[in-house]
């Protein structure tokens, strides 16, 4: 076992935040105070590869592994959630169904613009009355000849109106499970623009506030055939997998969250004086501090190892990393809502001001424990593995 | 077209200058950094590359660790890298440093050689120059903008308050400033790439038409007599307010921003 990052990993992570201190860092108040997408550096991101980072170079993509994905989406969210969630989805949940699941006609056809960056993706599986129960499902796919009719809608959904490329769960029927009647659900890949696909309301949220997130509405939507991903009656497991593969970036959104509190925090505990010296000379800020750092490091070591557990997968589709990705985001959206509000706690009243930025990292890590799956589920997949 | 770019690693000045008991740069022990003015000329090289299929080739001269800097020229998306490093060739000044490079350089095929102005850890501006003069070609120096134009390049020469527009034959050298663009980010799988790439290492005996009296520290006429780091002190901050009640503004509200009241 080496707890050691190799040179190359070593120099993304510094390329990473490099990137994320001088184009990234600067916008992250504005971003949050005008709730306004930072399209102008998912542009930069997109030039510097980082909307590709697991993607094959066959496919337009930089060729590395799960590892330095998660240090991407680490090193944006420890300065800005937003940047760092916008892309998590795009990676997570829309080009990666499309590498593991497409055929070789759409992975030719959809991965070189979403690698490259020139489009951006997203993923619809939440409904207004489906969300950890993704059974409850009522968008509808029905084909009628060479296309499939979509109507329903999707609501909470990430890069929402800022996306070119959607994944779609819906149900196409019926199936006889056990002597019970179960929803068939599959999963479609939608472009923007089609007709019959628009945009509900934007959500007005607590935070990652820059972050697009829309309801999605398909109104006699048809799309072609072939935009089926996967075998039909197969998109229960495609989302169920591809939330495995979100929860790492999640976990990895979370662990940046923390890590930013912490060294925000360590800075400024430094420079506050109260009483004749600076608050670090107490011992409950040393304590708070040493709690915090010490659970950023565990939360570090198991989204890193939900990473290597994706990167063993891909060498051999037999092994799960399912209970690695549920134990790395619980763990992470805790310890992130835990640091955060410590750090907001020992910044004092400037922690509740909006020009600190741990105020802000409070708001955002407070998703992590809800979105790709809340803490509650995450418990249930973890004890289901331990107690079969 | 083939671009040679010469870049140096130095110090970051960011985590603090060390120094050796005889007054050089402890370089060991430091953070390290691509130094600006050569990033600009990678850049630029680059360019070149993007627009006419330039091949780019990136030469140091170091220590072993130097090889870093290379990594990143070529995760960058430079074509090759070629490490000097050798004991012998340890302690140089500009004239010894600027003799090995065009010994190193005298193995490669080029049109244009790009070099930074100067290194933020030695500013002194002079081994681009001195290697156009070893290599006998011409040189146009502190460039802010290069277009090729046939078999020539077309240059601005940046000058005081103004520009000069100089026309050279290739091959020739340019040394470039840091405000000549802006340089492009490594990419993720460049990384990768440039780690899996060969680098390639010459010493002493890959030189091509040098003297042993010009190398290293035997090879190098300046001394260094003292070194030091500077002394810090805060930097200060002059205002000159209209009114008294505006300086007392100003004061309370830089003591509230540093927490003293």
């Amino acid at each position: 076992m080496d707890f050691t990052l190799s040179k190359k990993h070593e120099m993304a992570q510094s390329l990473f935040k490099e990137f994320a201190e001088t184009e990234v860092k600067p916008l992250a108040q504005e971003v949050d105070e005008k709730h306004e997408f930072p399209r102008g550096t998912v542009e930069k991101m997109a030039k510097a590869g980082f909307l590709g980072i697991p993607v094959p170079k066959e496919y337009g993509g930089q060729g590395c592994d799960p590892l330095t994905y998660v240090m991407c989406v680490e090193e944006l969210s420890k300065v800005c959630g937003t940047t760092g969630v916008i892309v998590s989805a795009h990676t997570s949940l829309c080009v990666d169904p499309i590498q593991t699941y497409g055929t070789e006609e759409q992975k030719q056809k959809y991965l070189p613009d979403l690698a490259s960056g020139r489009k951006l993706g997203a993923f619809g599986l939440t409904e207004p009355g489906a969300g950890t129960d993704a059974q409850g499902q009522q968008t509808k796919a029905v084909l009628d000849g060479d296309e499939w009719v979509l109507n329903g809608s999707k609501c909470f959904i990430t890069n929402g109106k800022e996306a070119d490329v959607y994944i779609v769960i819906a149900v196409t029927g019926k199936v006889e499970k056990r002597g019970r009647t179960m929803k068939e659900i599959s999963a479609f890949i939608v472009d923007k623009g089609t007709p019959g696909f628009t945009f509900g309301t934007k959500e007005n949220k607590m935070g990652i506030c820059g972050s697009s997130t829309y309801e999605l509405i398909f109104t006699d939507c048809r799309i072609p055939k072939d935009n089926l991903l996967g075998q039909k009656g197969k998109g229960f497991n495609i989302a169920m997998h591809t939330l495995d593969g979100g929860r790492i970036g999640i976990a990895a959104q979370a662990l940046g969250l923390a890590e930013g509190a912490l060294e925000t925090t360590i800075n400024y505990v430094k420079e506050r004086k109260q009483f004749g010296r600076s608050i670090s000379q107490f011992q409950n800020t040393q304590f708070q501090l040493a709690d915090m750092a010490t659970k950023v490091e565990a939360a570090k070591m198991l989204v890193y190892k939900a990473a290597m557990k994706k990167a063993e997968y891909q060498q051999n589709p037999k092994i799960s990393y399912s209970v690695e990705a549920a134990m790395a985001k619980l763990c992470a959206a805790e310890v992130a809502m835990e640091v955060t509000t410590k750090a907001v706690q020992l910044h004092g009243g400037y922690g509740y001001i909006k020009e600190y930025d741990v105020e802000r990292m409070m708001r955002d890590a407070k998703i992590t424990e809800i979105y790709e799956g809340t803490s509650e589920v995450q418990r249930m997949v973890i004890s289901a593995n331990i107690l079969k | 077209m083939k671009v040679v770019v010469c870049v140096k690693q130095v110090p970051d000045t960011k985590g603090g200058v060390k120094f050796n008991p005889d007054g050089t740069l402890d370089r060991g022990a430091m953070l390290t950094i691509m130094n600006p003015d050569d990033k600009a000329g990678l850049e630029a090289a680059l360019r070149l590359k993007d627009e006419y299929g330039a091949e780019v080739t990136v030469v140091t001269m170091g220590l072993p660790k130097a090889e870093e800097v290379l990594r990143e020229a070529m995760a960058m998306g430079a074509d090759k890298g070629i490490l000097v490093t050798d004991r012998v060739l340890g302690g140089a000044d500009t004239w010894a440093t600027s003799t090995t490079l065009a010994g190193a350089i005298r193995n490669l095929e080029y049109d244009i050689i790009i070099t930074g102005r100067q290194a933020i850890d030695g500013d002194t501006a002079q081994v681009g120059p001195q290697i156009a003069e070893h290599l006998d070609i011409p040189v146009i120096s502190y460039a802010q903008d290069i277009k090729i134009d046939g078999d020539s390049v077309i240059v601005q020469r940046q000058y005081d308050d103004r520009y000069h527009v100089l026309k050279a034959k290739m091959p020739c050298l340019i040394t470039a400033l840091s405000e000549l663009n802006e340089p492009r980010y490594m990419t993720p799988g460049g990384i990768f790439d440039a780690y899996d790439a060969e680098i390639t290492t010459w010493g002493r005996a890959d030189l091509k038409d040098v003297d042993d009296s010009n190398l290293g520290l035997k090879g190098s006429p300046t001394k260094i007599a003292k070194a030091s780091d500077k002394v810090r002190k805060g930097a200060g901050e002059k205002v000159i307010p209209d009114s008294p009640d505006e300086a007392v503004s100003y004061i309370v509200d830089k003591l509230k921003t540093k927490h003293v009241i």
